[in-house]
């Protein structure tokens, strides 16, 4: 039998995805089981459940569609600073919404950069606000976490494979027929699926860009009926709303994925034959194209952050430091959730269910369902910083998952053969076999996880602890006591933070894989 | 060297042991290190010998979860949209305090929940906007190219004050009010910070926030470019609330800190704390900007009973209205 069907990994993996089910269902059932029952909602709630659904549908479309040049450029050149730009990609993901949003307003805002260019020139302003508002906020999230993914399955395709079809003599368009469209289709249904469910549940960004009333998410309605209606009913109703949307898409997107998989690579350095001439100028135009859009509003936030940053008292770096703890303990244990998960992960629509739930949690719904279920027995402050660790592992388990099940999908397609063959199991096999065929992987999981916990805030509302408080709550009492430009440099701090520990991981991952 | 040390610490231990505990629910801006909390707490504990614990987040969601076994001896910072639902849940008690003479625009009666600090709702501009609107008319007749970022009354309290503001005075002619005022809303913000954010970048002209919002800008920074629109007819009031718990298990405490707010010792640290003008301190007591800060002749003010019973209707007139 494979490593990935032995008892230990799969009760392990069993318990893994009790605890998604704990923190994502359990937390909606207490919050229900609190309301005595469901409760109905209004008009309002339903057009918001159609501009939700829309407008997660076409964020989601585009940012995997515009990541597939990008990650094909990406993965067949090498230039110097190519590590730098992929990190830096990676930023927009883990800002706190509202950096992210202030970001985006300075490039593409009516004062905007962007805005001033064009009216230099003489040419009509653009606004980013309204529905394209809403959509440009989430490309630039998602953009990255698309590029990310599908880099990923590039990567996976043994460089053994591209010299293969370079001696065969196969120009860029059979290379693509043979090699990266079903790599594509085996990563792009799983990208979408996770970015659809991010935009679910978006709610600040969406209200702020989106111009006014019509940019209303269901997740905005969920606030309503716990801050303003105390109605516990209504929220459950909306949030199971949110599940059943996500589980209709996580089926959707299993039924259309077909795992490709390109089994015994050595690992080694992918070298690229074909693509030269026009084809690097489009390269480099493309990557050049997504840097600016991505990089622009994170260069805004880094020197509007600057003078600020002298400023910050003590407070704020001591809520840097535990804010940093929080995220390494987060980061581990979400990879002691994944890992057993991915390994004993089949082809199954549970590990696409289970890997989807947590993102189209409401945080509102997760927070409030945690606070019923420990209150009696525990007070919630002295818990705050332990659930946010824990919170945020099961929120990043999703994009953990979905970058170790096609890696060990293929380990088991090639050297766990080998290993099976040799009788290995335990760890011996563990250490030998599966962490070294992981690295990658692991890297990656590791360093998303650490830094989406950085940055959230979202769960803890009911929790949050005035003496310990994280980065993101300092941030935000900065800005709620008037301190712009102190908040400004907390939100450098934070970005600083978030993306040293991505790229630490994540550079850690690929020590070894020449890349 | 070490057995001072230890002494100390055992001291402290048995000082923490024995002392009393007042548990005050609070919104975070209020507790943190640059909101009227630590301030509040240093005073209150000369006088009274016990230890003031903060306990922040969502304060009256919370409270309404635990329900009568809530660990909450006093709640603060309450907004007055909150006001009916916490009356309706039965969980508060009697303030005991003289309200008669409180230093606020309007007369106060409610006897449970206590006014600690108030503003007036205004549109903050600077100096950008050449004509600034002396009425909400005036601001409804500005051009359309203003740019005024709003908080949405769904997820603010201040959202949701300028929806009653509207409501006082349009009436059923709201729905027309908002329309007109749609074309120079740049966006709608979850809460106030984005919005604000928003108009100190430059992104917006104005911005929904109180008349005490220039007070920070001339105070902390030097800048007087940041001025409240002041309206004819008066702006809208907003006012924080106070109260104990009926359930409390420190009644003398909790007590005690009710009759504390009303004091100077409470009310001198909320001009430069929240930002706001104190419910109860002598104008010669404030800061010399607040002193002279513009305020509007009269306030506007829809009673917490009356704003409940309307909530849903106006809410639904401001989204048709902005959505035209």
């Amino acid at each position: 039998m494979a490593a990935g069907s032995q008892p230990v990994t799969r009760s392990l993996a069993a318990l893994a995805a009790a605890l998604v089910l704990a923190v994502t269902l359990g937390t909606l059932a207490a919050v229900a089981w609190r309301a005595e029952g469901f409760a109905g909602v209004g008009p309002a709630a339903r057009d918001a459940l159609w501009f939700t659904l829309w407008q997660a549908v076409v964020s989601a479309s585009l940012s995997v569609v515009l990541a597939v040049p990008v990650a094909r450029a990406l993965a067949r050149r090498r230039f110097r600073g190519r590590g730098a730009v992929i990190t830096l990609m990676g930023a927009p993901f883990i800002l706190p919404t509202i950096v992210a949003v202030l970001g985006l307003v300075a490039v593409f805002g009516r004062s905007g950069v962007v805005n001033v260019a064009l009216r230099a020139l003489g040419l009509p302003e653009v606004s980013p606000y309204g529905p394209q508002g809403v959509i440009l906020a989430h490309v630039f999230f998602n953009l990255p976490l698309a590029v990310r993914l599908v880099l990923q399955g590039w990567l996976s395709i043994p460089a053994e494979r591209f010299r293969l079809a370079a001696s065969l003599g196969m120009e860029a368009g059979a290379v693509q027929r043979a090699l990266e469209w079903p790599m594509l289709r085996s990563v792009l249904p799983g990208a979408w699926l996770l970015i659809f469910a991010l935009c679910l549940t978006s709610f600040a960004v969406a209200l702020a860009l989106g111009g006014g009333p019509g940019a209303t998410t269901v997740e905005l309605a969920i606030y309503q009926a716990f801050r303003f209606d105390y109605d516990l009913g209504a929220a459950s109703v909306l949030g199971l709303v949110q599940f059943a949307l996500a589980g209709v898409a996580a089926a959707l997107a299993w039924g259309l994925a077909r795992p490709a998989v390109f089994a015994g690579g050595l690992g080694g350095v992918v070298r690229r034959w074909d693509g030269g001439g026009w084809l690097r100028l489009q390269d480099a135009t493309v990557i050049a194209l997504a840097a600016l859009f991505l990089l622009a509003p994170l260069l805004a936030v880094g020197l509007r952050g600057i003078t600020g940053l002298a400023e910050m008292p003590a407070t704020v770096w001591w809520a840097a430091l535990r804010s940093l703890l929080v995220a390494l303990a987060s980061a581990a244990l979400c990879l002691a959730l994944a890992l057993p998960m991915a390994l004993a992960a089949r082809r199954g629509l549970w590990v696409q269910l289970v890997g989807v739930l947590p993102i189209a949690a409401s945080p509102l719904v997760i927070g409030t369902g945690l606070f019923i279920l420990s209150y009696r027995w525990v007070r919630p402050d002295e818990i705050a910083l332990a659930v946010t660790a824990l919170v945020n592992a099961v929120l990043a388990l999703p994009f953990a998952l979905a970058a170790l099940v096609p890696a060990t999908r293929e380990m088991r397609a090639g050297s766990g053969r080998l290993a099976d063959s040799l009788g290995m199991s335990g760890w011996p096999r563990m250490r030998l076999v599966t962490l070294p065929a992981l690295r990658r992987p692991i890297g990656f999981a590791l360093g998303l996880a650490a830094a989406l916990s950085m940055g959230d805030l979202g769960v803890i509302a009911l929790f949050a602890d005035g003496d310990t408080a994280t980065l993101p709550l300092q941030l935000y009492r900065l800005m709620a006591s008037y301190r712009i430009d102190q908040a400004a440099g907390a939100a450098l701090l934070l970005l600083a933070l978030s993306l040293g520990l991505f790229w630490g991981f994540d550079r850690g991952g690929r020590a070894n894989a020449g890349a | 060297m070490k057995t001072p040390l230890i002494a100390a610490g055992f001291a402290l231990v048995a000082h923490m042991a024995t002392a009393e505990t007042l548990t005050v629910y609070a919104p975070d801006y209020f507790a943190s290190e640059w909101g009227p909390g630590p301030a509040i707490k240093t005073a209150f504990e000369a006088e009274c010998s016990c230890e003031l614990e903060f306990v922040t987040g969502d304060v009256l969601p919370r409270i309404l979860l635990e329900g009568a076994r809530s660990d909450a001896d006093v709640a603060i910072g309450l907004s007055q949209d909150e006001m009916a639902r916490a009356a309706a849940s039965g969980l508060f008690a009697a303030h005991g305090q003289d309200v008669s003479t409180l230093t606020m625009p309007v007369s106060w009666e409610d006897d449970t929940f206590l006014p600690f600090d108030w503003s007036h709702l205004a549109f903050i501009y600077d100096q950008r906007t050449e004509t600034p609107p002396t009425s909400f008319e005036a601001l409804l007749a500005m051009p359309d190219e203003t740019r005024i970022v709003i908080q949405d009354p769904r997820a603010s309290a201040a959202g949701l004050a300028l929806v009653m503001w509207v409501e006082e005075l349009y009436g059923d002619k709201a729905g027309g009010a908002w329309a007109r005022l749609a074309p120079k809303i740049l966006t709608v913000t979850k809460g106030w910070s984005e919005a604000y954010g928003m108009f100190t970048e430059g992104e917006a002209d104005m911005v929904l926030s109180y008349t005490t919002s220039p007070a920070y800008h001339i105070m902390a920074e030097g800048d007087e470019s940041k001025k409240a629109a002041i309206f004819e007819e008066g702006n809208y009031l907003y006012v924080e609330l106070a109260a104990q718990l009926a359930g409390t298990d420190q009644p003398d405490l909790a007590q005690r800190f009710m009759d504390f707010i009303l004091s100077d010792g409470f009310q001198t640290a909320i001009p430069e704390g929240n930002w706001s003008f104190p419910a109860k301190l002598d104008a010669e007591k404030l800061p010399e900007t607040f002193r002279t800060l513009p305020v509007p002749d009269k306030a506007l003010y829809v009673d917490a009973k009356t704003a409940e019973a309307m909530r849903d209707e106006a809410i639904e007139t401001w989204r048709q209205g902005l959505s035209q």
